[in-house]
């Protein structure tokens, strides 16, 4: 599985970083980010493109795992 | 002259989504002190744009204050967005902006050619709102920032606040919204050029056409659309004025792409956090799509004028809007349904209403 670590980062380089890899064409990824904001910007993404997603709580804020 | 510099990297937010949250603010404030004077005719209790002091029987002044970090690259563009952004609170009172100083922020690594492209396009302005520019104030930092305190001037019984809508006005919006999904998209480098050349032209555009033709009309209410996303100052004016007010999102215009952008999860932050602000004004029950939603609550950089007005002049304003090409697009955002309710409240109305 392919790891995208967006923690730390603002918008939207979460969601940058999330459509680089998914145009690799390399899925399953992973997308961790910090803030719910930057969750509900990935899950959006992940709509948005078609793609099954599932998010769970991580220590420091959230995985987002687009299938 | 920009030297490969991308000056919306040195920020974190930019313009007005870098505010500090709604919720936060009135927090702090709460704890001030008060301050009367009977000379004081508009003050931060109802969380206008700008302070009125009275100085004789037909002028009053009106002082306002502003200034963000970059929302563009282009510096010259960046200070005609801050100095349309603070100018716009002048005019949102129903004013005319006179003396402008600049307050500026600037890292000392940067060329100085930079500052000077930023001081230029925020003269420009100044001089396009036919206001005088007398100097300012700057200091180093490692984020640049700009903007201007402006004064202006308006006769005491002519000032637009941001209470006092009435049931029947019509609420009208003299720039479409957007600009801050866009500006999120265009950092992303994910948005059109079309798109970023109309967000651009929003934001540099004075509302100064807009006061002056809306001046020929009634207008019962007034503010400018800025980081609090329109449902965030439709909030405050229905709080203010104890009005319940319909909103109709489909009516609205609003910048190309910005539906798109929203989709795809280019959202500032700051569209969150005016959510969060004005779920407890939005009646119970509604089952709105997100992309709506975060268009609504988007945070905006020098937006536009958003007025209440009756509803039997809403279509003769509209349409000289519309004739004297303020070079924004003017949507009805929907109506007052009740005033004298003991608290704010909204409506969102899916329907492309009658308007």
């Amino acid at each position: 599985m392919k790891t995208v670590d967006a923690r730390g980062l603002s918008c939207p380089e979460p969601v940058m970083l999330t459509d680089e890899a998914v145009k690799s064409g390399k899925r399953p990824i992973k997308v961790l980010v910090s803030e719910p904001h930057q969750k509900m910007n990935i899950e959006k993404y992940a709509k948005d493109h078609d793609i099954s997603f599932t998010t769970e709580e991580t220590e420091d804020g959230f995985a987002v795992m687009l299938g | 002259m920009n030297d490969g510099i991308h000056l919306t990297q040195f920020a974190k937010h930019g313009g007005c989504a870098a505010k500090i949250g709604p919720d936060t603010l009135s927090g702090v404030l709460e704890r001030l002190p008060k301050f009367t004077d009977p000379s004081l005719l508009v003050g931060f209790e109802t969380s206008d744009d700008a302070a009125v002091y009275q100085i004789s029987d037909d002028v009053a002044v009106i002082q306002t204050l502003d200034f963000f970090t970059p929302v563009v690259d282009d510096p010259y563009t960046f200070g005609q967005v801050a100095a349309a952004n603070a100018l716009s609170d002048v005019y949102a009172m129903g004013g005319e902006p006179k003396i402008a100083l600049n307050i500026v922020e600037f890292p000392g690594e940067l060329s100085p050619d930079i500052l000077g492209e930023i001081l230029r396009g925020g003269a420009d302005k100044v001089h396009e709102a036919g206001a005088v520019l007398v100097g300012g104030h700057s200091i180093q930092d490692d984020v640049p920032k700009y903007g201007l305190s402006v004064t202006g001037f308006v006769h005491p019984d002519k000032i637009y606040k941001n209470y006092g809508c009435q049931a029947g006005d019509v609420l009208i919006l003299t720039k479409q919204l957007g600009s801050g999904i866009v500006n999120t998209a265009v950092k992303a480098q994910m948005a059109s050029p079309e798109a970023e050349r109309e967000v651009i032209r929003v934001m540099t555009t004075l509302n100064k056409k807009a006061k002056e033709t809306a001046q020929k009309y009634t207008v019962h209410a007034c503010t400018d659309v800025t980081g609090f996303g329109l449902l965030g100052h439709c909030s405050e004016m229905a709080s203010a004025s104890g009005a319940r007010i319909v909103i109709r999102p489909k009516n609205i215009a609003y910048i190309q792409g910005a539906k798109e952008y929203a989709r795809m999860g280019l959202i500032p932050g700051g569209a969150y956090r005016n959510r969060d602000h004005v779920e407890p004004f939005l009646e119970a029950g509604q089952v709105i799509d997100e992309m709506w939603l975060d268009l609504l609550c988007d945070p905006q950089t020098s937006g536009g004028l958003l007025m209440a007005v009756p509803e039997s002049e809403a279509d003769s304003m509209l349409r000289e809007l519309a004739r004297a090409e303020i070079g924004t697009e003017v949507s009805f955002v929907g109506e007052v349904l009740e005033s004298g309710c003991e608290k704010g409240r909204m409506v969102l109305e899916m329907g492309e209403g009658d308007r």
